[in-house]
């Protein structure tokens, strides 16, 4: 049974290496600030005895006032899972930073985010419309897309 | 005079024999050798995602099923599996082994297209493709049998499945499991040993381990790079840890790996269901739930071990009666994302069955 | 005028007509001009038949079963759908090269029949040099899969192209030796002289050399598993991608042509021809040319396609190498019993390719043909 660590024990964790980087955490999942998702993203993939080598999936939620992108975190190894979130706040031109070099599995998902959401993701190396075609306008799961 | 060469650029698809629906491969060639490639989508997005949002909870089942379409009853599986984590519903004993019979069923079903589209790429001519279409065959009557479909089941409902199974479903489907493996040794005996077979792929597109990992590759193409990971097995779902059965591995990772684990898995999908049989209890195959589900505000993930991979969906709720969003994590879509790294430096010949070893649906990637 | 006849008799001399012929040299030429056209057309039709209900048996399916008896008439119903059908050239092709591709491929696959005995001399010109014209004319449709591939302008049509002359290239060579061998036990290049020749078949004093020219002879007409100029799961349909209505009946016709062009030099070559007890010789040829058939039909259905890479490895490191030792043990034999082989030598010689393709399929393991051992 894959274990869904405690979001506030590792946000404990994340918070000695990096004070002030979590907005938020409960059991369930941990809410970092976007500025800092790189490296408390890092840290959960290299922390021995975290090791979350896998990246299971990206998602994006729009909620009016701001989008929540989601990550599932697994550890092959250990057999735990951990849900982390960030938020963008800037409706116009939302931009977050990439995990591709971390996770080379974030590529197409970030991607797809990008094209569906309109999410920028910094530092991805071919940040360009994944479904849609070129010169598509607005981005079509946005909750004011008709 | 030096030779004055320049890279020969080549779209495979989006129409193709072996791009397996409306895919598209912009290849660069040097020669017969692959330089680079890059996949395009989209040919069959018909935003599910976006319809899901404005459908009721029911609404979106038959939408799942035109997902990964060649494994509609894995799709449907996961996204009730969503729904009822969402709302708590608890499925009744008869309705969780029916529908890991059908998912197992299913995986068989979606593995036989996989292993013959993957043996008509290497070019054995359409033998092993139509002799496994002659076993799914029967697996599809059986589901014609329980859903009247032969494509898009529309089976699984919230809280257990959409009928019971029929008299004559038990029986034929000892039937099959009986003559199955027989099958499945016959496949075997055609092409597994066979030298030009062998050549083709042993060696052939190695995803290592780390790789297969850091791709976020899942399914099948993971477990032939060597690791050990079957969500029936690491976590398992509905009813899965009451069976007994292997997670088969692949040692390097290249396509003949990716082969040899799909046929294993269909004997142990064929193990599982003679377990389930033997312990299928009677009773009720639904539980009580209203027409318009209306989940508690919140959000969950639920995820299978589909034939493709780990097929998830993410659902959130406003406690409305269609989800507030619904996201579909596509195994298709992330297994491809290492192609790139994996057929470079090979020949057209190798992109070809390299790309029919990670075995897509394009409905999945597009969705 | 003078001048003329003589050469004309001495051409008939050469190609020896018997001199009872009614009508003389341009009757036997028109003759057997018409045979030979009605011949490979109806073969084409029956093969592609075999083929598709052959196939599918192999295949557990039916096969074309709607058209007439036993779906005997398909061929005839796509050879008129095909011909009725839209031509359509690409705009970048190059017109003229394109529009002569399937003629000029065409053409040398009817031609090699002129040589070949359907029944004792029944032949359109016995050439006493006739597996040498064989051999020149059958690399002569290269030229025309080549300019159709080239003329398409499609990405396709030039791999497959290009692979074809490359492959071609290369199996001509152990094609050409396994010939020689042929040839050193019968004496003779005319094909009617190596039917005549065939007491014993050479099947059985030659079971590599048949080998080695059935292998060659697919490869050279592409047929499975060396089929990769038409590789349909990787090139979509090699040269004639772009071809449609007569022009692509063409080169099918040509491909069916081709394949059963080899087959009537396989069966002429090792099956001893037209000879056979009880029925009439020309019914002999026709069954033995469609038994060959059957067995390339048995190849496509069964083994998988192999890469270019492996395709020149084992016409280089494979056919070559035994074509060569073949070709010495069959001179060696012959200079021991110049008059005629006798049946001991059938057992020697199966032992010698026993043994040779054996201890060689070790040996090209180690050479490395494209497996890639993990």
């Amino acid at each position: 049974m894959t274990v869904a660590l405690s979001g506030k024990e590792i946000a404990n964790q994340i918070v000695e290496k990096f004070p002030d980087s979590i907005v938020a955490s409960s059991e369930k999942e941990i809410v970092v600030k976007s500025g800092s998702l790189l490296d408390v993203a890092a840290f959960l993939k290299d922390t021995p005895g975290l090791d979350f080598n896998y990246l299971n999936y990206i998602t994006a939620v729009d909620y009016y006032d701001h989008f929540e992108v989601v990550y599932m975190l697994s550890s092959l190894e250990h057999n735990h899972s951990l849900v982390l979130k960030t938020r963008c706040y800037d409706r116009e031109n939302p931009v977050l930073p990439s995990l591709v070099r971390l996770w080379q599995g974030a590529d197409f998902q970030e991607r797809e985010i990008y094209d569906l959401m309109g999410i920028r993701f910094e530092g991805h190396p071919n940040m360009k419309r994944i479904f849609l075609w070129e010169g598509f306008q607005g981005h079509p799961l946005r909750k004011d897309f008709m | 005079m030096a030779l004055k060469t320049e890279p020969f650029v080549l779209n495979l698809g989006p129409v193709h024999p072996s791009t397996h629906g409306v895919f598209r491969m912009r290849a660069t060639l040097d020669g017969e050798v692959v330089v680079d490639i890059e996949p395009i989508f989209g040919y069959l997005h018909r935003g599910v995602e976006k319809l899901a949002e404005q459908r009721t909870y029911t609404g979106i089942i038959p939408l799942t099923d035109r997902l990964d379409y060649i494994s509609a009853m894995n799709n449907n599986f996961a996204y009730c599996l969503a729904v009822e984590k969402l709302a708590g519903i608890k499925v009744p004993e008869r309705a969780e082994y029916i529908r890991v019979i059908m998912a197992e069923l299913q995986r068989i079903a979606a593995f036989l297209i996989a292993v013959g589209a993957f043996l008509n790429d290497c070019g054995a001519y359409f033998t092993p493709f139509l002799y496994m279409f002659r076993e799914r065959e029967k697996i599809v009557d059986l589901f014609e049998m329980v859903s009247g479909q032969r494509l898009t089941y529309n089976y699984m409902r919230v809280g257990g499945v959409s009928q019971d199974l029929p008299e004559e479903f038990l029986p034929a489907l000892r039937k099959f499991v009986d003559e199955m493996p027989r099958f499945i040794d016959e496949y075997d005996r055609l092409l597994m040993q066979n030298e030009i077979l062998l050549a083709r792929a042993k060696g052939v597109g190695i995803l290592t381990k780390e790789q297969a990992i850091n791709a976020s590759a899942s399914g099948p193409v993971l477990r032939a790079s060597g690791v050990k990971w079957d969500i029936r097995k690491a976590d398992p779902y509905s009813i899965y840890d009451r069976f007994e059965f292997d997670i088969p591995t692949g040692t390097v990772g290249d396509c003949y790996d990716r082969y040899r684990v799909r046929v294993e898995e269909m004997r142990q999908s064929l193990r599982i269901i003679k377990q389930a049989m033997a312990q299928i209890p009677s009773g009720p195959v639904r539980a009580e739930v209203p027409h318009l589900i209306r989940p508690p505000v919140g959000e969950a993930y639920a995820r299978i071990e589909s034939p493709k991979g780990e097929l998830g969906f993410y659902l959130v709720s406003d406690n409305s009666i269609a989800p507030y969003r619904c996201h579909i994590r596509p195994p298709s879509l992330i297994n491809l994302t290492a192609l790139r790294e994996m057929v470079r430096g090979w020949k057209v010949a190798d992109l070809i069955i390299i790309f029919g070893s990670i075995d897509i649906t394009v409905g999945e990637i597009d969705r | 005028m003078m001048a003329l006849e003589t050469n004309i008799n001495n051409l008939v001399r050469l190609q020896a007509v018997p001199p009872d012929w009614p009508g003389g040299f341009w009757g036997h030429w028109v003759f057997f001009t018409v045979v030979i056209i009605g011949f490979v057309l109806t073969m084409v039709m029956g093969v592609i038949y075999i083929e598709r209900r052959g196939m599918g048996r192999m295949q557990s399916r039916l096969g074309p079963n709607r058209t007439g008896p036993f779906g005997l008439l398909q061929p005839v119903a796509d050879a008129i759908k095909v011909l009725l059908k839209e031509n359509i050239v690409p705009t970048a092709a190059d017109k003229l090269v394109h529009w002569l591709a399937p003629v000029v491929a065409f053409a040398p696959a009817l031609m090699i029949f002129a040589v070949i005995p359907f029944q004792n001399g029944a032949m359109l010109a016995d050439l006493n040099i006739g597996i040498l014209y064989v051999v020149a004319i059958s690399s002569v449709s290269t030229v025309g899969v080549f300019m159709a591939g080239w003329g398409s302008s499609n990405k396709y049509s030039l791999l497959g192209a290009m692979r074809n002359v490359a492959a071609v290239v290369s199996y001509e060579i152990p094609l050409v030796l396994a010939i020689v061998g042929v040839v050193l036990i019968a004496g003779s290049l005319s094909l009617n002289q190596i039917v005549l020749a065939q007491d014993i078949p050479f099947i059985l004093l030659q079971p590599l050399g048949f080998f080695l020219f059935f292998a060659a002879g697919c490869a050279e007409i592409n047929r499975s598993p060396f089929d990769l100029m038409e590789a349909d799961s990787e090139i979509v349909a090699g040269f004639h991608t772009e071809y449609s209505g007569m022009k692509f009946a063409m080169f099918y016709l040509v491909e069916y042509a081709e394949a059963i062009a080899i087959s009537a030099i396989i069966t002429t070559l090792f099956l001893s021809g037209w000879r056979g007890p009880l029925l009439p010789p020309w019914l002999w040829f026709i069954i033995k040319v469609l038994l060959v058939f059957f067995a390339m039909v048995w190849t496509r259905t069964t083994l998988p396609r192999i890469r270019i890479d492996q395709l020149m490895a084992f016409s280089w490191k494979f056919l070559l190498p035994l074509a060569v030792i073949n070709l010495l043990v069959t001179a060696l034999e012959v200079l021991a019993s110049p008059a005629g082989l006798p049946w001991v030598v059938v057992i020697i010689n199966l032992a010698i390719m026993a043994i040779l393709i054996l201890l060689w399929s070790k040996f090209f393991f180690k050479l490395g043909w494209g497996r890639i051992e993990v």
